[in-house]
């Protein structure tokens, strides 16, 4: 058998039970988790090629026949496994808002613009390297029935399996500078201050194509001392 | 959005971008093994129906082998046959899988595993989504199986499936309450 996954330190989580994010009140176990030493069962998973994510899409920015509106990004990174090594052929499914802060879903019923030309939803796998990378409209904040005047930051939600079921990970990209951080109970429910800063990208000019879209780099860790944190 | 229904996604609209039609149907014609369907709701601490989770789950092949590079057994794949499902819940906090009852995996050391599905809980409200396994009722290698004996005596139900009567192919019920009374045992993996 495989050598297990390690541990994620203590931090690097939320808790299930964060009551600044009023839903976890009744969603969160009262009983403690049992510790399950990994089987064949974790160390495996679903892999790319063997399910139904369903098809590559990696550019959102042109839909229906035209371009989308907002200021268009250039999103990559690696997906790295606990030791630092690229974790090849991982599909990433990605969701987000569009520009003015709201989703492609008739639930949503926030008193912003649809774009007719921006869905905002696709899938891209990692290339031998770990890499990633897809071309997007940078996310608007939108209003949340959290708090009073409660905003969500600008946000793109990522969802992978990686290697095995112990690898399994959703959580969200923020972006650099945002006022709304420091008060946004999604974010801030990652105790850890350096594992809760692994959620926000990087601009990187280098990244940054001439007179078309500004470059942000988001690395991903899947388990480990570094683990990108879970933000479901 | 093709495959959702306005049931599926609330608040943070978890679901937009996951869930494709067909996820919830393991099987096609060829697919070796006992075919069943699991169904089961998901339901919060004051035991009210959560509509807007989303279950994934993960199994090994009628054989006992897991269709991952892994799994090194001795035992043969099936073409037909991935072992990984999702479905989202309706709106009365329903999920439902058609699949084939898995073959007996091994365990750590020597140890046997009886037959079981890894379930993997998402929902608006769950940060981290909850790990958990599905057995089945009935089955002899419960009794011995290394997991199941990690688990109190008086939870060990939480994790068994258990048949429904009348529908046409057999089927087992799987509920998952979150949080409360007869809360289901999740997983630290």
């Amino acid at each position: 058998m495989s050598d297990v996954f390690n541990d994620v330190p203590a931090g690097t989580h939320p808790a299930y039970d964060s009551p600044e994010y009023k839903s976890t009140g009744l969603r969160s176990p009262r009983r403690p988790l049992v510790r399950l030493p990994q089987t064949l069962t974790e160390l495996t998973g679903p892999r790319p090629g063997a399910d139904k994510l369903g098809p590559t899409l990696a550019d959102f920015t042109k839909c229906h026949g035209g371009e989308a509106v907002g200021e268009r990004i250039i999103v990559t990174g690696r997906v790295l496994d606990e030791d630092g090594r690229p974790v090849p052929q991982a599909v990433l499914e990605i969701w987000q808002a569009n520009a003015a802060g709201r989703y492609a879903h008739p639930v949503d019923q926030h008193d912003a613009p649809l774009d007719p030309h921006f869905v905002g939803n696709g899938r891209v796998t990692t290339g031998d390297d770990g890499s990633y990378r897809f071309m997007s409209i940078k996310p608007g904040a939108y209003p949340w029935g959290n708090h009073h005047n409660a905003w969500r930051p600008n946000h793109i939600h990522f969802s992978l399996f990686g290697p095995g079921v112990a690898t399994r990970l959703v959580t969200q990209m923020y972006f650099p500078g945002d006022p709304l951080l420091a008060l946004d109970p999604i974010y801030n429910a990652v105790p850890d201050a350096d594992a809760r800063a692994r959620l926000i990208s990087q601009f990187d000019i280098e990244v940054t194509e001439p007179n078309y879209a500004l470059g942000y780099r988001f690395d991903i860790v899947v388990r480990g001392r570094h683990a990108t944190p879970m933000e479901n | 959005m093709p495959g959702l229904t306005s049931s599926q996604t609330v608040g943070p609209y978890f679901h937009l971008g996951l869930i494709q039609e067909g996820q919830s149907t393991l099987v096609e014609s060829g697919t070796k093994g006992e075919r069943i369907a699991l169904l089961g709701q998901v339901s919060d601490g004051n035991g009210t129906p959560i509509t807007d989770a989303m279950i994934e789950i993960w199994q090994a092949n009628a054989a006992g082998r897991y269709d991952h590079p892994t799994d090194a057994q001795d035992k043969p794949l099936d073409p037909a046959f991935h072992g990984f499902g999702r479905a989202a819940v309706d709106g009365t906090g329903h999920y439902r899988f058609e699949t084939i009852r898995p073959g007996a995996v091994p365990g750590r050391g020597n140890a046997m595993q009886a037959p079981h599905i890894a379930v993997t809980v998402f929902a608006r409200g769950l940060l981290l989504h909850l790990n958990t396994r599905l057995y089945f009722a009935g089955e002899a290698l419960n009794d011995a199986d290394p997991v199941l004996a990690l688990v109190p005596d008086d939870r060990r139900q939480t994790l068994i499936a258990t048949p429904v009567a009348g529908e046409p192919i057999p089927t087992y019920r799987f509920d998952i309450r979150i949080q409360g009374e007869r809360e289901t045992v999740f997983f630290e993996i």
